[in-house]
């Protein structure tokens, strides 16, 4: 091979990181960190005015915060982190070189300026247009523009991903086919070439508009095609998400997927049917037919919440069936109760990975219900369920990838395991509250984006119940502990990054070294009872379906309490 | 750890699935089924769906086909700034406009009464928020939305813009009254 370059292979995990992979993953990853400090930051601001007793910022202030607020945790904290992670799952996992990677560099450094300039153009108002920009309402053309350079620079690292993939099959560093996490991350970054794609159609006029160059751009068809973006890019999140569950599982457990076709098939499921579901974001607007409307927010049919359900059950059960070949095999939950909680990595996407499910899941089915939707539509309900996915989902989950990789690829110890044990309980379970009270003032009516409840200086005020008033005081409190263990997170990073007992490492070769052929094992286990492998992740999915099935219906039963619309 | 390494059988998709998977695969497609007709099925029995009746209109139309309204059904005037209540006969046209930041004129309706409301912006997007109903519909601008309403409650509702309009937002509320016989109409 004619490539220079060096492959250590780490002391701790036995992975193998090519050296320019290796860089580029922690430039990207580190990036990602920033935004996400800059977006925690800016949530202090959100947070503590929509606490009604503190109601701290001037209006615009607020509007603009949380702008910004929105952009750089949904957007470029999480994109960042996301390109690191695919780096990760194509050249460290199939062990081969990064294809490309002066490419890699371009991409990285478009996404950087695009970055900063949308935050530029933010701070210096008047593009304080949240981060659906929806027109006629209009931001600086920087502010466009610096999003369609950091769609780019994201596109580019794509199709390094892709290019990676081709090197290694034709360097054959593996056989067969490749690992369940890296066929998570090609979902991953599929969805991604479509989502940047309707990005592109929509935010490239909108730009040219911004200049003036053109007239126009309807504001319904926008709303169409940025949802096309803005809704299947969460499909992006899922899917390195759930990723990063089963990366989790197999290094902390050792655990096997329980069915490689059923885990694969989900993943092919949310590719079939990710361009769909955008119109859950317009159930709500003139102009769509019902048909559309129906058939779209279903996923066709509810194929992709199928596929999540899938993988819900999939990853716990093939934790308990690693657990139970360890002997924890007494009664439902010995597996459970035995599971290490203090390893930051488990709990972490353990608690993702409930918190996804039962309060992200759950409300976004019920609000992607064509007719429910009418009763959260722009409420402070539709952010309590995305801190629930996003947060709780992604995040979360990429934090504790995060306490994986310090020692890993960083090459350094931890500098306060005792923290960082706590740290997932903390932003966590404080999310769950927080996603919660939002969730209730939402039900009672509360606006989302909205500075004043109390309506100061309108001339036909509304005065919410108490109830409401109650439900965003606590929305304060859960905030600003979840925003401590944000911060708990970035300190424990960034100073180990920086200050971290070096890791001492002594394998380095200028070859990879090839993944090992591992020999056929029987793929169904035979512990567990009732002739069910993962009896007690298949109780708890009986939990969930009928907490699943009851909150459904309440809100039909609520829906038909209302004035009759047709 | 085989979910990071190549599956060891390579036939990925001969893998034979466990009863868990299995059982878990067929209750949850079953949910799934259901959840789906449950829309269809409301759109047949049920009383709470959105109309999708919309026409393209420009800010002059819509302007002037409120302004008849208000010409012709004025009860009174409310607040500073003298906004009409308007009380259109039952089973009429009915328009509110949604702009930087009020919604205008008030209405005055009857319980259990059907009524074509209309609604349009003539600026921005805009949110139609029925409270305390908790009813939420979406104005675009540019777009003639039609919704039919039946009131089932006697009361004052208050309309409570949920989409961000600008620095006035939280300043963008308007009202319906609903009149007639108190309580719930069937
Ligand atoms: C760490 C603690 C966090 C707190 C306390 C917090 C708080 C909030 C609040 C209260 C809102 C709603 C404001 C409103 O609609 O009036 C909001 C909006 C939002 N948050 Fe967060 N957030 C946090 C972290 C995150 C993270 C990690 C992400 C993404 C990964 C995120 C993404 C968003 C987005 C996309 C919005 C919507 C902005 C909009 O409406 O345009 N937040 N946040
Ligand atoms: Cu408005
Ligand atoms: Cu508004």
């Amino acid at each position: 091979m004619s490539h220079k370059t060096t492959y250590r292979t780490c002391p701790r995990s036995g992975l193998q990181f090519e050296s320019q992979a290796e860089k580029l993953v922690l430039a990207n990853a580190v990036a990602g960190v920033i935004f996400l400090l800059i977006g925690g930051i800016l949530a202090i601001g959100v947070v503590l005015t929509r606490w009604p007793t503190i109601h701290w910022l001037e209006a615009s202030t607020f509007y603009q915060v949380l702008t910004a607020h929105g952009l750089d945790m949904l957007v470029f904290w999480i994109i960042f982190f996301e390109i690191a992670i695919l780096y990760f799952c194509s050249s460290t996992l199939l062990r081969c070189r990064i294809a490309t990677p002066k490419v890699a560099w371009a991409a990285f450094a478009l996404m950087v300026i695009g970055s900063v300039m949308n935050n530029v153009a933010v701070y210096q108002g008047g593009s304080s247009v949240m981060m659906t920009s929806y027109v006629p309402m209009m931001a600086a053309p920087s502010f466009y523009l610096g999003l369609i350079l950091f769609a780019v620079g994201a596109l580019i690292g794509c199709f390094v991903f892709f290019g990676t993939l081709v090197v290694a099959k034709r360097e054959k560093t593996y056989q067969g086919s490749v690992p369940l996490v890296t066929f998570g991350a090609i979902t991953a970054a599929i969805i991604a070439v479509f989502t940047i794609a309707s990005g592109a159609i929509i935010l490239i006029p909108t730009w040219m508009l911004s200049m003036n160059w053109i007239e126009h751009v309807d504001p319904l068809i926008y709303r169409v095609i940025w949802w096309a973006f803005g809704h299947s890019s969460q499909q992006i999140n899922v899917a390195a998400h759930i990723s990063i569950w089963y990366f989790v599982a197999a290094v902390v457990f050792g655990a096997k997927p329980m069915s490689e076709r059923v885990s694969r098939g989900a993943f092919l499921l949310y590719i079939v049917f990710l361009q769909l579901a955008s119109a859950h974001h317009i159930l709500s607007d003139p102009g769509m037919s019902t048909e559309w409307k129906v058939l779209n927010t279903s996923y066709f049919m509810y194929f992709a919440v199928l596929a999540s359900m899938i993988h819900g059950l999939t990853i716990p059960g093939a934790m308990e069936v690693a657990q139970r070949a360890k002997g924890y095999n007494k009664g439902l939950f010995e597996w459970l109760r035995k599971a290490p909680w203090g390893n930051p990595s488990f709990s972490g996407v353990f608690i993702s990975i409930i918190g996804f499910g039962f309060l992200g899941g759950i409300s976004g089915v019920m609000m992607g219900t064509e007719q429910l939707n009418m009763i959260i539509h722009n409420t402070i309900y539709v952010p309590g369920h995305f801190h629930a996915t996003v947060v709780v989902g992604t995040t979360l989950s990429f934090m504790a990838l995060t306490y994986f990789l310090i020692p890993v690829l960083f090459k350094r110890d931890i500098i306060n395991p005792g923290l960082a044990k706590w740290q997932p309980y903390l932003f966590g379970l404080s999310m769950y509250f927080f996603c919660l009270v939002m969730m209730g003032a939402g039900t009672l009516g509360v606006s989302r984006r909205h500075w004043d409840m109390a309506f100061s200086g309108a001339a036909l005020a509304y005065e919410w119940p108490g109830a409401a008033y109650l439900m965003m005081g606590l929305v304060g409190i859960a905030g600003i502990a979840a925003i401590a263990g944000g911060a708990i997170y970035i300190y424990l990073t960034v100073g180990s990054l920086l200050w971290g007992k070096r890791i001492a490492q002594t394998k380095i070769s200028s070859e990879p070294t090839p993944i090992p052929v591992g020999a056929p094992s029987a793929a169904v286990q035979t512990y567990g009872s009732l002739g069910f492998a993962a009896p007690g992740t298949f109780v708890l999915a009986m939990v969930f379906l009928a907490a699943f099935v009851l909150y459904y219906f309440i809100n039909w039963k609520y829906l038909s309490t209302l004035w009759g619309l047709s | 750890m085989s979910a990071i390494l190549p599956p060891t059988e390579r036939l990925w998709w001969k893998h034979p699935l466990d009863r868990v998977e299995g059982t878990w695969i067929a209750i949850a497609f079953v949910w799934c089924m259901i959840m789906f007709f449950m829309m269809i099925y409301w759109h047949i029995y049920g009383k709470q769906n959105l109309s999708t009746e919309t026409y393209k209109t420009t800010t002059e139309l819509f302007a002037s086909k409120t302004q008849a309204m208000v010409d012709k059904y004025t009860v009174r005037t409310e607040t500073d700034l003298e906004t009409p209540v308007v009380a259109p006969p039952p089973g009429s046209d009915v328009y509110m406009i949604a702009r930087l930041w009020n919604f205008w004129p008030i209405l005055e309706l009857q319980n259990g009464q059907t009524y074509r409301l209309h609604l349009s912006s003539m600026d921005y997007n805009h949110g139609f928020s029925l409270q305390p109903a908790n009813i939420n519909i979406q104005i675009v601008p540019g777009y003639e939305h039609v919704v039919t309403v039946t009131p089932n409650q006697t009361g004052t509702y208050s309309v409570v813009c949920n989409e961000f309009c600008g620095i006035g937002h939280h300043t963008m509320v308007g009202r319906i009254y609903i009149k007639g016989e108190t309580g719930n109409v069937p």
